[in-house]
């Protein structure tokens, strides 16, 4: 039951999504990647990318490509219901005891103690990126792979758009590897 | 509905053009209920921008309203990204594109670098050795990041718990 699996896989995301964008990406290779094999993970890598280009949450966005692929439009449709589930029910509740939860200390603690591990979570996800377990999907191919990492560091630290940076990629991209074929 | 279609780059790059939307255009919410809205749309599971419109969406109009702004921001994301799926099985072989994207996954990886390297200044140094040892243990172990998270929560409670007895702030 591919539907039920995604519906599954989804729901979990959605209820475990503490930190947003980034951070749910882990979640989400780990469900998409590891435990299920939906994708390898430089397609995982491309769909971060088409994110990141799209408007939207990354979230919706991967499990609408996500399911999609899996299981055809309904995939999508089902992938797409179920991260937002949580999301839905949780804010509400929240909404109702919104200013009780304000303040209590309990609340507090949780959240202080789940901040670390998002931070770790979005570390994780760009390391399974760098280094997958298999050699096939590899993102790293060479060192061109490597300075275009490293480039894009230094520019993210001077604040560079992001998607501006993407674009650029593309171009460099198809200057590496496609030109000198046909040259 | 708008604030679906015109948020790239997600998340946090969405905020500004809900802020406007919901405060500046609408009046639906005040300006303090939004900072405290950011806080906990920030601790709640989900994406930000989801749990905003959920939170407005159901503090205007109850149930429907929260389904309805939930719909209005996820349905531009579906369309788009269908399309694409659609479109992106077709053209992934081809020489160029895939020339593109090897190009592109570097770059993303690195984008997702860069945030880490800007948290992890503010912060201590045992809570970047907890991320670092999180990060370690879904990584290399291949431990789900649910059970981490789980964990670090009940310990962050009984930390609230042992604490509030004593100082009550």
């Amino acid at each position: 039951m591919i539907y039920l699996q995604l519906f599954i896989s989804y729901l979990k995301i959605g209820f475990f999504g503490f930190g947003g964008g980034y951070a749910m990406l882990s979640l989400i290779q780990n469900e998409v990647v590891v435990q299920n094999a939906w994708m390898t993970n430089a397609e995982f890598t491309d769909i971060v990318a088409l994110s990141q280009m799209t408007p939207g949450p990354i979230a919706i966005n991967s499990a609408t490509y996500v399911g999609y692929t899996v299981a055809g439009f309904w995939g999508s449709v089902t992938a797409t219901i179920s991260v937002c589930l949580p999301a839905l029910t949780l804010m509400i509740l929240i909404t109702r005891f919104f200013l009780l939860l304000r303040n209590n200390r309990y609340v507090k603690g949780l959240i202080a103690g789940m901040r670390p591990v998002v931070v770790g979570m979005i570390g994780a996800a760009a390391l399974l990126l760098m280094f997958p377990s298999s050699k096939e999907g590899a993102s790293f191919i060479d060192g061109w792979s490597w300075a275009l990492f490293l480039v894009t560091i230094y520019a993210a630290h001077k604040k560079a758009n992001p998607i501006l940076l993407i674009v650029l990629s593309a171009v460099a991209g198809v200057a590496i590897y496609y030109l000198p074929n046909i040259l | 509905m708008k604030i679906g279609v015109f948020t790239f780059g997600g998340g946090y790059a969405m905020i500004p053009i809900i802020q406007r939307e919901v405060i500046t255009h609408r009046g639906w919410i005040g300006e303090q209920e939004f900072l405290d809205l950011l806080t906990l749309a920030q601790s709640a599971p989900g994406p930000i921008s989801l749990n905003t419109a959920v939170f407005v969406g159901y503090k205007m109009y109850g149930y429907r309203g929260a389904l309805t702004s939930l719909t209005g921001v996820v349905l531009p994301s579906f369309v788009i990204m269908l399309l694409i799926a659609v479109f992106f099985a077709q053209v992934r072989h081809n020489a160029v594109i895939d020339a593109a994207f090897k190009g592109i996954r570097p770059v993303v990886v690195a984008l997702m670098f860069a945030p880490i390297i800007g948290f992890t200044k503010g912060l201590r140094g045992y809570i970047v050795a907890i991320a670092a040892a999180t990060a370690l243990a879904i990584w290399h172990f291949g431990i789900s990041p649910v059970y981490l998270l789980f964990t670090g929560g009940v310990i962050g409670v009984l930390i609230a718990a042992c604490r509030g007895k004593e100082v009550q702030r």
